[in-house]
């Protein structure tokens, strides 16, 4: 299983290293909706800097659509999904692998989107430890149900337009936690940051078992 | 010689369509066997049946020992199915393309290298990436990675289509080399001249069943006529 995740990953990374779209496409996209959130409250720098936790995770979340659909449209051209089923590989290999490529392109998007906050919000990122661990956990999670719901919507001719509405609200529970995380370590909150990173640990755990799990049938049925 | 595929009254559905409407089929292992038939015969059907892709609606079919209607993964790894579709990723170049066929298929990777020259793809050609080949040289690179990874049981929807003569050639050396070391191989084509030199024997498909099949001796003298043919 986990050879075949390797394949997996290493191939789809080789392909982002090649065609760019993470870095030419994603990650301006990404620091655009900063842009866009910053002129939009640009007059009052204390509701932006108050806000930058909660703008932060939702540009992470439209970056990792867009990195998830990409996954999946890798797969849909020129019967690439017939050949991955045809390898042989094991699905949760392939799950893995492809859960491994998004969060390792959502990571990097984040050390970007982290330093655009910096700039433009003002925001001083203390509490290192807090932040790197709840984008650690916060990404595990995400990737996993957004692999799961990729899989899932990639079959059909409307994936696209599906895929955020699947999604978005399975994933509503990382935005609440990451975003609370994050506002406990930049002290702009009064909860137990790591309280909130053990929600999201339960949510990683839960959508990579049942990943590991349920790929297969996803793959021959969606 | 122990049955590579045996199919009896298999039904396969696309959507509620039966393609195959109950076909009865046996190929040895080593044979070379042509499949003909007009368009929508059920010959892409038959070929991704039993490449594990689509599944057994009823009947009996089994692909290289292994039961279909109960595992369709199991087989997967051990055929080569050519397609239509080439599976390979755009911004991959050949090597790339062929090395991930290769590795996922937990074939030697030395390989990789001898099934790009085959194919003439080494040079220049081999850095190339995939969404800058003729269709002719995807095909190429197609054929490279079913090259590399040598499976038991070679299945192909019109190998030829899209091919220089040349690669036409090397395509007719490939099927009769695997054949004589054993492989079984399942062809589909519309060239049923160049076809049927190759195959010990041709099966006729119509309307999603087997219609009729020539008794007798080989109809070419290709590498699958050394096989008695076993008629279902």
């Amino acid at each position: 299983m986990w050879r075949d995740a390797a394949l997996v990953a290493g191939k789809d990374l080789r392909i982002e290293a090649r065609s760019r779209v993470a870095t030419n496409q994603v990650a301006p996209f990404a620091l655009m909706v900063l842009v866009l959130f910053a002129f939009a409250l640009d007059p009052d720098r204390g509701v932006l800097r108050r806000a930058a936790p909660g703008l932060f995770w939702v540009a992470v979340l439209f970056s990792a659509l867009l990195a998830i659909q990409r996954s999946f449209a890798l797969e849909s051209a020129d019967g690439a999904r017939d050949g991955l089923r045809l390898s042989g590989l094991d699905p949760a290999g392939i799950f893995l692998g492809k859960l491994g490529a998004v969060a390792a392109e959502v990571l990097a998007l984040q050390v970007v989107l982290a330093a655009g906050v910096a700039v433009m919000f003002e925001a001083r990122l203390h509490g290192i430890v807090l932040l790197a661990t709840t984008c650690l956990v916060a990404t595990a999670g995400l990737a996993a149900a957004g692999t799961i719901y990729g899989a899932l919507a990639a079959g059909l001719r409307v994936r696209e337009t599906l895929l955020p509405l699947l999604l978005l609200p399975v994933v509503a529970p990382v935005l609440l936690g990451a975003t609370r995380a994050w506002e406990a370590a930049l002290g702009l909150g009064i909860d137990d940051g790591w309280r909130w990173v053990q929600l999201l640990a339960v949510f990683a755990v839960l959508y990579l078992t049942f990943g590991v799990l349920a790929f297969g049938p996803l793959l021959e049925e969606s | 010689m122990p049955a590579a595929i045996r199919l009896r009254s298999a039904v396969a559905l696309l959507g509620r369509f039966p393609a195959l409407a109950g076909v009865d089929l046996d190929v040895a292992a080593g044979e070379v066997v042509l499949l003909e038939g007009p368009n929508g015969a059920g010959k892409t059907t038959l070929l991704r049946t039993c490449a594990g892709l689509l599944p057994i609606a009823s009947g009996i079919a089994e692909v290289l020992g292994n039961d279909l209607s109960r595992d369709r993964r199991g087989v997967r790894r051990r055929v080569g199915l050519l397609g239509h579709a080439g599976f390979l990723y755009d911004d991959l170049t050949v090597e790339d393309n062929v090395r991930f066929a290769v590795r996922a298929a937990g074939a030697p990777r030395d390989r990789i290298g001898p099934a790009i020259e085959r194919l003439g793809l080494d040079g220049r050609l081999r850095g190339v990436t995939a969404s800058r080949l003729s269709a002719g040289q995807r095909r190429r690179t197609a054929l490279a990675a079913l090259v590399g990874r040598w499976p038991e049981l070679w299945l192909l929807d019109e190998p030829h289509a899209g091919l220089d003569a040349a690669a036409r050639d090397i395509v007719d050396g490939l099927v009769a080399e695997a054949s004589t070391g054993g492989v079984t191989v399942l062809l589909a084509s519309h060239e049923v001249d160049r076809a049927a030199a190759l195959a010990g024997r041709a099966v006729h498909l119509a309307g999603g069943h087997v219609v009729a099949e020539p008794a007798g001796p080989s109809r070419g003298d290709g590498a699958g006529s050394r096989e008695p043919a076993h008629v279902a």
